[in-house]
């Protein structure tokens, strides 16, 4: 390197550990050398995470929370959306990628968390990393559902009048609550201005808080691999792991191919198939929201159904509460037993590589009632689709509540001693 | 807390004790941030009642109009709608009405001031979702083959009759709301004003 640059070099790690962090998270990061095509989606989110924000800040140079209505009748803010797709320079392009990108973003986020599952990524000495992790999930869905209320349109303002009032189910304080949350009575201008402030500012920072502490925590145990077995058990003589290899450059040439791959899928959706058949964006989305009627058909974006089917599948009261708050249990429900994940496998093994019959059918179930009930949740609700709905929220839970017992009772295959490749 | 000769235990408590009020004074301070996201006084005061000519409501026929930012349905029913009623009583979860969704003065058969008209805030018990008007009886409404005519909420698929009263083992908890209205002469409601009130 050219001398000038180095002492300049010297200036700057004299006063900021520059050189420490680049050889600590990057140069001299070793990670598993068997990395397979799963470990593509943790970059990948990085890339979403950094799109949505770009593009988001140009959006909101022209969009307008407003639910007044202006002179030809149209709410201000879903006029604003539209004027952001006819009149704004190259304004399509930027909203198609920010509403692509949210869809984008489940892709990733499902398939990455699909892989810790699979490799038992959540196991010690990683419950932290799981924990951030999900939480990281949990704000993914609250920015969505803030995001998803801003243009205004129909699905906009009855999913957000169904999602606030789903706190309303809440014994006691739920009605109050649902209130303060909406700042009126019904979903309205202060609803529409407050999710506007949560989905611009709050959730963005605290989003990027945690996947600070997501990657410091990986950092600080080093990443798990397909094999499920510790690589700093076997080190050479300078106590580098003998199966690591510096994440720079190897992986981040690796995730470049990712990065470039996931880029020409998603031009493909944005300049060909932006609404993606209504999965993306929902045709009642482009009437402006209207308070006094529900569309027909109503059903959350497609990332939310899953949840939503086990909302529907409780129509029966327990003790003398009723059926709708154990709707509501249910669903968050859903989402919070993930959270204890790392607690619930005893499984001797990591990774499904070694684990045995009962878990690899376990898992098998669990991603076949996953998927049946996202397709449900985006249907109408018959008597027979409910109690397809029920059975698969069932199965649901018991793959995580029966997970101690037969993870435990499972044939495990045992582990290699160095990495398998 | 240990309190050992290495630890000066004035200070520790002095410690802790400007922690607390720290605390506490941190506590305090969010209280105006949280309020703030309450009702304002202009949504508070939005709520005036609305006036509604029902002169030109044909039997069978069913009029919405907006009261404090929800649909509020006016039905006239028919005398069958009416018999459907009756029909009903076992099928649906409060047949009696004794949870009070209604004024007192609409705790009756027909859940109504005058039997035939009927007024509901058009809003799902459920999660709040505007249930659509199913009034075509038996297969043609695409619910079930003795359908008796009614309400079903395209959201979580509740079903409610045409008092709305809501069906067992359905999602929503509770009937539909029927608001405090008034009769001013004989085809004029006023919504948000209780009948049992003088004056409009």
């Amino acid at each position: 390197m050219n001398a000038k640059l180095t002492a300049l070099l010297g200036w700057v790690d004299e006063r900021f550990p520059l050189t420490a962090n680049w050889k600590a998270h990057l140069a001299e990061y070793y990670a598993p050398k068997n990395f397979n095509f799963w470990y593509f989606f943790g970059s990948l989110a990085i890339l979403v995470l950094g799109l949505q924000i770009i593009t988001g800040i140009f959006l909101t140079m022209h969009y307008k929370p407003d639910a007044a209505l202006n002179a030809s009748g149209v709410p201000v803010a879903f006029a604003s959306v539209e004027y952001i797709m006819r009149d704004v320079p190259w304004g399509w392009l930027v909203r198609y990628m920010h509403s692509t990108g949210a869809s984008a973003f489940f892709v990733v986020i499902y398939l990455h968390m699909f892989r810790g599952l699979l490799y038992g990524s959540y196991r010690k000495p990683r419950e932290l990393i799981w924990l951030f992790g999900m939480i990281i999930f949990l704000l993914l869905m609250a920015e969505a559902f803030f995001g998803y209320l801003l243009p205004w349109g129909q699905m906009s303002f009855w999913g957000a009048q169904v999602i606030v009032n789903l706190f309303s189910a809440i014994p006691l304080i739920g009605p109050d609550l649902s209130i303060w949350l909406r700042g009126d009575f019904v979903v309205g201008d202060a609803t529409l201005n407050r999710f506007f402030s949560f989905h611009v500012i709050l959730v963005p920072l605290v989003l990027l808080g945690l996947v600070a502490a997501h990657i410091l925590a990986l950092h600080e145990v080093g990443s798990n691999n397909p094999d499920g077995i510790e690589i700093k058990k076997k080190k050479d003589a300078n106590g580098i792991p003998l199966d690591g290899i510096p994440f720079h450059p190897y992986y981040t040439v690796k995730d470049i191919v990712g990065a470039v791959a996931f880029l020409m899928i998603f031009s493909l959706v944005i300049f060909f198939m932006p609404e993606f058949g209504g999965y993306f964006l929902e045709y009642n989305n482009f009437f402006p929201a209207d308070p006094l009627a529900t569309p027909p058909h109503i059903a959350p974006v497609w990332y939310f159904t899953p949840f939503y089917s086990m909302l529907r599948a409780v129509t029966v009261n327990f003790f003398w509460i009723d059926a709708k708050f154990w709707g509501v249990v249910a669903m968050g429900g859903g989402v919070v037993i993930l959270l204890f994940l790392p607690w619930l496998d005893r499984s001797p093994v990591k990774s499904i590589r070694y684990k045995g019959p009962i878990f690899k059918s376990a898992v098998a179930v669990f991603v076949i009632c996953f998927l049946i009930l996202g397709y449900l949740g985006m249907l109408a609700p018959t008597p027979l689709r409910t109690l397809l709905s029920q059975i698969c929220t069932l199965l649901y839970f018991a793959f995580f509540l029966l997970m101690p017992i037969y993870s435990q009772l499972d044939k495990c295959k045992p582990e290699p001693e160095r990495l398998t490749g | 807390m240990a309190c050992d000769d290495k630890v000066d235990c004035g200070r520790r408590r002095l410690i802790v004790a400007t922690a607390t009020a720290g605390g506490v004074a941190g506590v305090v301070a969010a209280i105006p941030f949280v309020a703030s996201m309450l009702p304002s006084e202009r949504a508070k005061s939005a709520g005036a009642p609305v006036e509604v000519d029902i002169s030109k409501l044909a039997p069978g026929q069913m009029i919405t109009v907006e009261w404090r930012g929800k649909p509020v349905w006016i039905i006239n029913r028919t005398k069958e709608m009416l018999e459907s009623l009756k029909k009903a009583d076992d099928k649906v979860s409060d047949p009696n009405s004794e949870k009070p969704m209604q004024p007192e003065y609409c705790k009756n058969e027909t859940r109504s001031i005058k039997p035939e008209i009927f007024v509901a805030v058009g809003i799902c018990t459920h999660l709040g979702c505007s249930p659509t008007d199913k009034f075509k009886t038996g297969a043609e409404s695409g619910i079930d083959a003795d359908w008796p005519g009614g309400f079903l909420c395209p959201c979580h698929g509740s079903t409610f009759d045409l008092a709305g009263r809501v069906y067992k083992n359905k999602p929503a908890p509770d009937n539909l709301e029927v608001p405090a209205h008034k009769y001013l002469g004989d085809t004029k409601i006023v919504i948000g004003i209780s009948q049992d009130s003088k004056g409009a």
